[in-house]
């Protein structure tokens, strides 16, 4: 067994921490996420010159060729950071489905920087179930015509590209008769409401009114979605995790500096042992959630049978620890937690999207009863 | 990043498999579970692992270890767990080995590790006094030096088997002047059959004698049993509780236990359905046991930093307070599938006299289990020392 990073790997968590340490301070980021584009385009084409957009795509592409596990290791740093760029919308969601369809022309374009996408999945009854899909793609004499409304689709503004979900078969809770077309951001029929998320990003809910797309733009086959999207939402879902696993230690580890630092009945209040106990509680649930991380990541990697499962077990812990570890740094923060100024409050913010993203803890849960009580 | 297992590791797992499958009997598994036939239950077995030469895997082999790398000592004793097979009498094997390899003489190291090896002697702790528990440095025992003897006034309590154990290694206050209590505490070993030893039983909440106190009233010792140097014994036994809290996680042994949760909800009927059906106790088990799968990974980083080089330190802490936490849960969970059977006491009754085959064992258990957060240092100690250790608090 091992846990170390190779060589590889800590070149690039070296790389991504000593950027955003010098480059992307609090304030900086506070900047870029209340600007009128919600992220910064510099930063961006600076991520692709250092190569951080490549790093799950192919070689053969003009990618790094990296596994889950150098994903995981970019998006911990991520988190650590609060990136705010749209690096799961355009690189892990939207790219993994055009890179697994064969579309190296719009992959290599999202390695150099040039293509922002989105990967608009959801709609207002769906919550996160990726099968539940009432938006339609008809048949039409030159392509397919499609109709509905995906919400709160992740750099829905300035993604140049929309990889969507559409019915074309079946009932709308059917995993078969879904088929994923790459539309351009800007045809005729497309609508867009840009809306803000509370962790800085942009969002956005987009209409499709007949908008006619020709049958080249189907990515995998007709009607076979699923089969492109599980890996790929798995994959997101480690992704997210490790974002979320990178939040929680950077919470504790403030947690811990400001209880040294913040003097109340004339010592630290790091120096109270009710505080003391409440931060070990913390610490050890960034443990554990660091761990069912390195499980999943395992388990996904080596192709055990038991990774869909492992997965869902880690999304429901995480996103349990993740809210657990920010109510508490909040707490012992005291009244400056509750400031917009102090990054604590969006550090957490970010850590209560992440949870409800791809299935909450509750929905992980039954997820995870499903597969391993239910046989 | 991986966990996979080389093709020599799961030779090494077949192998070890088939052996316990083998060795372990039906038979030996209940005589051990039987308080009247324990002892001599766990001898017989650790007689038979120790014939194969792998009663010891954590000792070094110049003294009887076995040689194998980390993940094959995980290996064996997750085959180990799976099987229901208990662990080995850790007290005299994890507990007093390792002090006697690193800080013992040579004459000890000759006279106690092979006896210990073949299991000719039992041991026991005395570590806890009336006075002194989870703040072990208060301890009051006293041993006077007195020619080439010590003479020993004080008693333990809390000492597990002590009324079957034929030696004790004891935590003894030799300078009380000392500035830090700390300093004025020595690492003795005494043969339980020694003049002036008196062992009364403590009959714990589970209804059974496993605890006792053990008083000594001018008991001789002679200088040769003090391991180490003189007023170094906090320092040896510091060491050694890295080691125990390690063992007290019980990580293969809790995932045997939730699974024969599993096993007894799928099979117990609430309204004619399985309770494992039930969504709600699908939710409780699912949180434990997502919590256990987590624990696993952090016992396996624990190994494998320390098989980089690194030193299961503050961090088994943190493998004791989680360890314990789901042991107790599942424990929970168990009497809630034995319901009403969980109150009935077997006695010398069948299980079919009684109706139920697991409630009795859910209780002990479940009863018992209450003092893994106390014992080891308490979870609350435990994390007083993460918070300094650890946290830098």
């Amino acid at each position: 067994m091992d846990f170390s990073l190779t060589q590889e790997q800590s070149l690039l968590k070296g790389s991504i921490s000593k950027y955003l340490a010098n480059d992307y301070d609090f304030r900086e980021r506070r900047s870029i996420a209340t600007s009128e584009l919600g992220f910064s385009a510099e930063h961006w084409a600076r991520f692709a010159e250092l190569g951080w957009l490549s790093v799950p795509f192919d070689e053969a592409i003009g990618g790094f060729g990296g596994a889950v596990e150098d994903t995981a290791v970019v998006l911990e740093e991520f988190g650590k950071g609060l990136v705010v760029e749209p690096y799961l919308a355009t690189v892990l969601l939207a790219g993994q489905l055009l890179a697994r369809s064969g579309r190296a022309d719009l992959v290599r374009s999202i390695i150099d920087g040039d293509l922002h996408c989105a990967f608009a999945g959801l709609e207002r009854q769906s919550r996160q179930n990726f099968h539940d899909v009432t938006t339609t793609a008809v048949e039409v004499a030159n392509g397919f015509s499609l109709n509905g409304t995906k919400v709160l689709v992740m750099n829905g503004i300035a993604a140049q590209k929309l990889v969507v979900t559409a019915r074309t078969s079946g009932a709308q809770f059917d995993e078969n008769g879904i088929t994923l077309f790459v539309v351009d951001a800007q045809a005729t029929g497309i609508t867009k409401t840009a809306i803000r998320s509370m962790d800085g990003s942009r969002l956005a809910n987009i209409r499709f009114r007949d908008v006619v797309v020709p049958s080249s733009a189907i990515l995998g086959e007709l009607n076979l979605a699923a089969a492109l999207l599980s890996p790929v939402m798995l994959e997101a879902r480690i992704a997210v995790c490790a974002e979320a696993v990178g939040i929680i230690d950077l919470l504790c580890s403030k947690t811990v500096a400001y209880s040294q630092t913040r003097t109340q009945f004339g010592v630290a209040i790091g120096s109270f042992q009710a505080l003391q106990h409440r931060m070990v509680d913390m610490l050890m649930a960034a443990q554990q959630s660091r761990s069912i991380l390195y499980r999943a990541i395992c388990e996904y990697q080596q192709g055990d049978t038991s990774a869909p499962a492992t997965i869902a077990a880690m999304k429901a812990l995480i996103g349990k620890h993740g809210r657990y570890v920010g109510e508490e740094a909040l707490q012992l923060h005291g009244g400056m937690g509750i400031t917009d100024e102090l990054d604590i409050g969006h550090y957490v913010k970010r850590l209560m999207v992440l949870n409800h993203l791809f299935g909450d803890t509750d929905a992980s849960l039954r997820e995870f009863c499903r597969a391993a009580y239910c046989t | 990043m991986q966990t996979l297992f080389s093709e020599q590791d799961i030779a090494f797992q077949n192998e070890v498999r088939q052996f316990l499958v083998d060795n372990f009997s039906t038979e030996l598994s209940e005589r051990i579970q039987s308080p009247a036939t324990f002892k001599s239950g766990v001898i017989e077995w650790q007689k038979i692992l120790h014939k194969k030469g792998w009663v010891a895997p954590s000792w070094p082999v110049e003294f009887g270890g076995t040689g194998w790398s980390d993940t094959q000592k995980f290996i064996f004793d997750n085959e180990r767990a799976r099987l229901g097979i208990p662990v080995t009498n850790p007290f005299g094997l994890k507990m007093v080995a390792p002090v006697i390899q690193t800080f013992g003489s040579a004459d000890q190291k000759a006279r106690f590790l092979p006896r210990i090896l073949a299991s000719d002697d039992w041991w026991c702790q005395g570590y806890s006094e009336p006075g002194a528990g989870s703040d072990l440095a208060a301890v009051k025992t006293r041993a006077v030096r007195n020619g080439d003897e010590y003479v020993v006034n004080g008693a333990k309590i809390w000492t597990t088997n002590a009324h079957l154990a034929d030696w004790i290694f004891c935590l003894v206050q030799t300078d009380p002047n000392a500035t830090r209590p700390q300093q004025g505490i020595s690492f003795l070993l005494i043969d339980m059959t020694s003049p002036g030893i008196k062992v009364n039983p403590i009959i714990s909440i589970d209804g059974r004698h496993s605890l006792n106190e053990a008083e000594f009233n001018e008991v001789r010792v002679p200088v040769t049993n003090c391991v180490g140097e003189e007023n170094k014994g906090w320092t040896y036994a510091k060491a050694l509780l890295a080691h125990e809290r390690t063992v007290i996680a019980g990580v293969a042994d809790a995932t045997r236990d939730l699974n024969l949760v599993k096993a007894h909800a799928s099979k117990e009927l609430v309204d004619g359905r399985p309770m494992l059906d039930e969504p709600d106790f699908q939710r409780r088990l699912a949180e434990i046991e997502i919590e256990l799968m987590a624990l696993e990974y952090t016992e396996l980083r624990v190994l494998a930093a320390v098989a980089t080089g690194g030193s299961p330190g503050a961090e088994s802490s943190i493998l004791k307070i989680k360890g314990t936490e789901i042991q107790q849960a599942i424990q929970t969970l168990m009497m809630d599938v034995a319901g009403v059977f969980g109150s009935a006491l077997a006695d010398d009754l069948s299980g079919d006299d009684l109706g139920h085959d697991f409630g009795d064992r859910a209780r002990v258990r479940y009863m018992y289990g209450r003092a893994a957060t106390i014992y080891g240092g308490s979870n609350e100690v435990q994390k007083n020392i993460i918070a300094k250790a650890i946290l830098g608090l």
